[in-house]
């Protein structure tokens, strides 16, 4: 399978209240991103479904790893098998735990999948394009999307 | 004279085999117990088979899908992952996917979760107040899968009538393998013998797989919660 992750055309971060959960002021990324794939080989006879997501680990001062997912997919077996997106958002908030995405230098994003079998063993497969994010060292007021 | 000997046979026949069932039966229960403490052991899961009871995960589960745990300390729960986790004070464990963990440097980890086809994560369905999972809320991940069978089970606990039936129905066709050696004594050919202890030891092995499995589907009762 052919994997090319380019992303993020610019990514701000803004000290906010998480209002997903814990009343906290925790930093929010905003990313965008573009994925261009083959996923073709990956499906045989026993693979039903792939649940790819795409997912961003970084260390804080907090903690020592973070690891959170901005995107999912479910791709059914028939479905096209290549993907080709653009200028993606994130499907879900990037709140961090903290304060840690503020000047932090290496955000790594990774295209992964679950292969959901017919009935077997399922697997967890991360695919091997993979880009470096830094995040800026200031907060954005304004709204990016 | 003749007929007297006959009925007394048949007396004897009928006590022993009556015996014979009953002892198997505990057999099979015992040895069908002693392998789901063993998978609790290997796994490390308090609940190493579960079964799926709502849509959740669709596409990829359905109710009735049978989910094999593990939960082993070693293994690091990573996002993308399928837990199933038991929340603080509710005994029926939900089966979702893992979308945000924060780890510190000394391994404590507190992690978010989402079904695939719900629209939102699942801090609505932590206690109040929660807004992380954390490792000991974990009952095990979801390593391997197998459809439709754990129907059984859902069948099971909605119809109790249907439980007692299932695990009886095997005493209806299991004759003790001692009934082809009566049969030498009245003396037919050899290979009748032969093939009545066949016959007779294939129903046997049929019967007892069948018990187990409905014992083990039987004791599958963690089932996963509907939302």
């Amino acid at each position: 399978e052919r994997i090319i992750l380019c992303c993020v055309l610019f990514s701000l971060r803004k000290n906010v209240e998480d209002f997903t959960g814990p009343r906290e002021r925790s930093d929010l990324g905003f990313v965008t991103f573009d994925i261009t794939a083959d996923l073709q080989s990956i499906f045989d006879w026993n693979v039903k479904q792939l649940f790819l997501y795409l997912s961003a680990e970084y260390s804080t001062k907090n903690n020592a790893l973070n690891q959170v997912v901005l995107w999912d997919k479910i791709m059914l077996r028939g479905d096209n098998p290549r993907l080709s997106l653009k200028d993606m958002k994130s499907k879900y908030f990037f709140f961090d735990d903290g304060n840690g995405l503020k000047g932090n230098r290496n955000i790594t994003l990774t295209l992964s999948w679950n292969v959901v079998p017919n009935a077997g063993i399922l697997p967890l497969v991360t695919g091997s394009g993979h880009v470096s994010v830094p995040f800026p060292d200031t907060y954005e007021t304004t709204k990016s999307y | 004279m003749l007929s007297l000997d006959f009925l007394d046979d048949v007396r004897r026949m009928n006590k022993r085999q009556l015996y014979y069932q009953v002892l198997n039966f505990g057999m099979i229960v015992s040895s069908a117990l002693m392998i789901w403490k063993g998978l609790m052991v290997v796994t490390g899961s308090e609940s190493p088979i579960v079964v799926v009871l709502s849509g959740s995960m669709e596409p990829a589960f359905h109710r009735g899908d049978l989910l094999f745990l593990t939960n082993r300390i070693e293994d690091p729960i990573r996002v993308g992952e399928i837990v199933v986790f038991r929340i603080e004070g509710r005994e029926i464990p939900i089966v979702h996917r893992v979308l945000k963990i924060h780890e510190k440097q000394n391994g404590d980890i507190k992690f978010l979760t989402k079904g695939d086809n719900n629209a939102v994560d699942d801090r609505g369905l932590y206690k109040q107040g929660q807004h992380w999972l954390e490792k000991k809320d974990v009952v095990g991940r979801a390593r391997g899968f197998v459809p439709y069978i754990g129907i059984v089970t859902i069948l099971m606990n909605d119809y109790p009538k249907f439980k007692v039936r299932a695990l009886l129905f095997p005493a209806c066709f299991s004759h003790p393998s001692y009934d082809s050696f009566t049969k030498t004594q009245a003396g037919p050919c050899v290979l009748h013998v032969c093939c009545c202890r066949y016959q007779c030891a294939l129903l046997c092995l049929l019967c007892s797989l069948f018990q187990y499995a409905v014992l083990f589907l039987l004791g599958l009762f963690v089932l996963v919660h509907r939302e």
